[in-house]
């Protein structure tokens, strides 16, 4: 019998409890959420395990790990961590913890995860570029007003619904 | 006070520890709204599901009035907040484009580590071609790298932008966000398609979601009539913080200390002259500015302050010490790091250095060169400065 996915909380009480989380990571640590930066800390901690004279080079991976600096040493990999472990559970005891591909039925499960890499490495090089993701800058930025953030929550919508009708495809019901 | 700084406080490890608290929240947070499934996240931008715009907008102003609220009634220091800078070309760019892995991948970086922990193979994917990307990243900025370090101001709220006081401009986005809220249910209602649009497990019903709103544009009135502290008020809430380095005269520093200081190249030097204009005109010292004491009540005067970089020093000279003392308490509840003030003022200045000449020949008064410090024994001052090297970075995701 398969366990039955219970359905998600309600959107503004999920945010609800978000918002509370992002102030406590402010009270309590002066920063606050993100992701992005740490996933780029694991990169150059890979990057570093085979060649280290390119991460002295390159300025944005020098800052996090050149010499011995070690990239992983840092508040925002334990922070991933913890995003980690908070969403296994919540997965777990919600019933959703399932390996499976998760996709518009009209697409094939190889077009789908080759469509996710792709977005992937899409939306990694717009996070730096954007020194932040949607997380750090919009949700964070945004909490404590900074204008650079709106800016750029309002054009990741705009990316968003700009490009949205040429992949429909990738989304779209089953007729 | 707020914020604690809880590496300093628990140690490394302690710190670390409450990092990873944090995150579990932060994980179960965007979990318990569905965020590890990107077919609810897509639907987004089709219309059919605005629980991405729901939750954001609600987390977003939940967290504001927080802040801001603490902020209001004195429990939390904004200014020792870090604001992620804004770089305001590259911020729009970069949207674009995360928009675009948005809706192509269906996921973001923080939501893909969600699906990846609930097991979900097209997050993995993604979440690889997140780290690919921020290599390629690295790789390609040499091209264009001054743009990415254009349009900068560091610290700027949409209060400024707007000329409007925090408590308005917090007032208008929780006005702004319920507005989104209606629109958003009304468009659901309009473009929902079976299989995304399944029940809550919360029924809320008309009149819970009235009251929901309603508490938020109390607290939002809340916060914008009790406004944010002024530097006196916010001088008396912090007192006990600051004190203690003005009793023990901590912050006072000696004459060659400033000499030593101005000759530093290290070190960016602000100096403010609180003397009467008359004063200032008959003698000042080289680079300083002659400022009055309300000038520092003016939050635009003082913000460059606040945003030295870290090898910022700020000094304040004065004719006596209530003058000097009122203007370091002013700045320093105004987020300014490194303040002191020179000691006695330019009372002893000439009289230090009377006699004293290098290799026969005066010198300058208003810049003695570093030589000057030889013509004294090697105590004759004891050295207060102390640069704080940690800068805080701008948010976790630099």
């Amino acid at each position: 019998m398969k366990k039955i996915a219970k359905p998600v909380t309600n959107p503004y009480f999920a945010g609800s409890i978000l918002g509370v989380v992002l102030f406590s990571a402010y009270a309590l640590t002066h920063s606050g959420l993100g992701a992005s930066g740490a996933i780029s800390r694991i990169h150059v901690a890979l990057t570093k395990l085979l060649w280290q004279s390119h991460v002295d080079v390159i300025s944005t991976f020098a800052v996090m790990g050149a010499g011995d600096t070690n990239p992983l040493d840092h508040a925002s990999v334990f922070l991933l961590i913890g995003t980690f472990v908070g969403g296994m559970i919540s997965a777990w005891f919600n019933g959703r913890l399932k390996v499976e591909i998760l996709k518009g039925p009209r697409i094939s499960n190889s077009m789908r995860l080759i469509f996710a890499l792709a977005g992937g490495v899409i939306m990694g090089y717009g996070a730096r570029f954007a020194r932040g993701c949607t997380s750090g800058q919009a949700l964070s930025g945004g909490a404590v007003l900074s204008l650079g953030s709106w800016a750029f929550m309002f054009s990741v919508f705009i990316g968003g619904y700009a490009v949205a009708y040429f992949v429909r495809r990738l989304w779209a019901e089953s007729n | 006070m707020l914020p604690i700084d809880v590496i300093a406080v628990l140690g490394k490890f302690g710190g670390y520890a409450v990092f990873v608290l944090i995150g579990i929240g932060f994980g179960v947070s965007l979990e318990l709204a569905g965020f590890g499934d990107s077919r609810r996240l897509a639907a987004q931008f089709y219309l059919k599901d605005m629980t991405v715009l729901k939750t954001m907008f609600t987390a977003i102003v939940v967290a504001a009035l927080l802040i801001f609220l603490s902020a209001a009634v004195g429990i939390l220091d904004f200014t020792q907040i870090s604001v992620t800078q804004t770089f305001l070309w590259p911020g729009i760019i970069g949207g674009l484009i995360m928009g675009v892995g948005f809706i192509v991948g269906g996921y973001c970086p923080g939501t893909s580590l969600v699906s990846v922990a609930s097991f979900k193979i097209d997050g993995l994917f993604f979440l690889i071609g997140t780290i690919l990307g921020a290599g390629f990243f690295g790789e390609s900025l040499p091209a264009f790298e001054d743009f990415w370090n254009s349009s900068f101001t560091d610290r700027y709220l949409v209060s400024d932008w707007l000329g409007w006081s925090i408590g308005a401009t917090l007032f208008a986005v929780t006005l702004m966000a319920l507005v989104m809220f209606y629109g958003a249910e009304k468009v659901e209602e309009f473009f929902r398609t079976k299989g995304t649009g399944k029940v809550w497990s919360w029924k809320i019903t008309r009149r819970s979601y009235l009251y929901g709103a309603a508490a938020l544009v109390f607290t939002a009135s809340l916060v914008w009539f009790i406004g944010q502290p002024d530097p006196v008020r916010k001088w008396s809430l912090m007192e006990a913080k600051y004190e203690g380095q003005l009793t023990s005269r901590d912050v006072f520093i000696h004459p060659l200390e400033y000499v030593k200081t101005y000759n530093e190249s290290t070190i960016k030097l602000i100096t403010l002259d609180l003397r009467s204009g008359d004063e200032f005109r008959t003698f000042h010292l080289d680079g300083s500015e002659n400022t009055k004491l309300d000038d520092l009540l003016v939050p635009e005067y003082v913000a460059p302050f606040s945003h030295l970089p870290v090898n910022g020093v700020v000094i304040l000279i004065a004719d006596n010490d209530s003058v000097s003392v009122q203007a370091w308490k002013y700045l320093k509840v105004q987020g300014v790091n490194n303040v002191y003030i020179l000691e006695n003022g330019l009372h002893d200045w000439n009289t230090l250095f009377a006699d004293k000449t290098i290799s026969g020949k005066p010198f300058n008064l208003a810049s003695p060169p570093s030589e000057v410090l030889g013509l004294f024994p090697k105590d004759a001052f004891v050295p207060k400065i102390k640069i704080d090297s940690k800068k805080r970075s701008g948010g976790l995701c630099s």
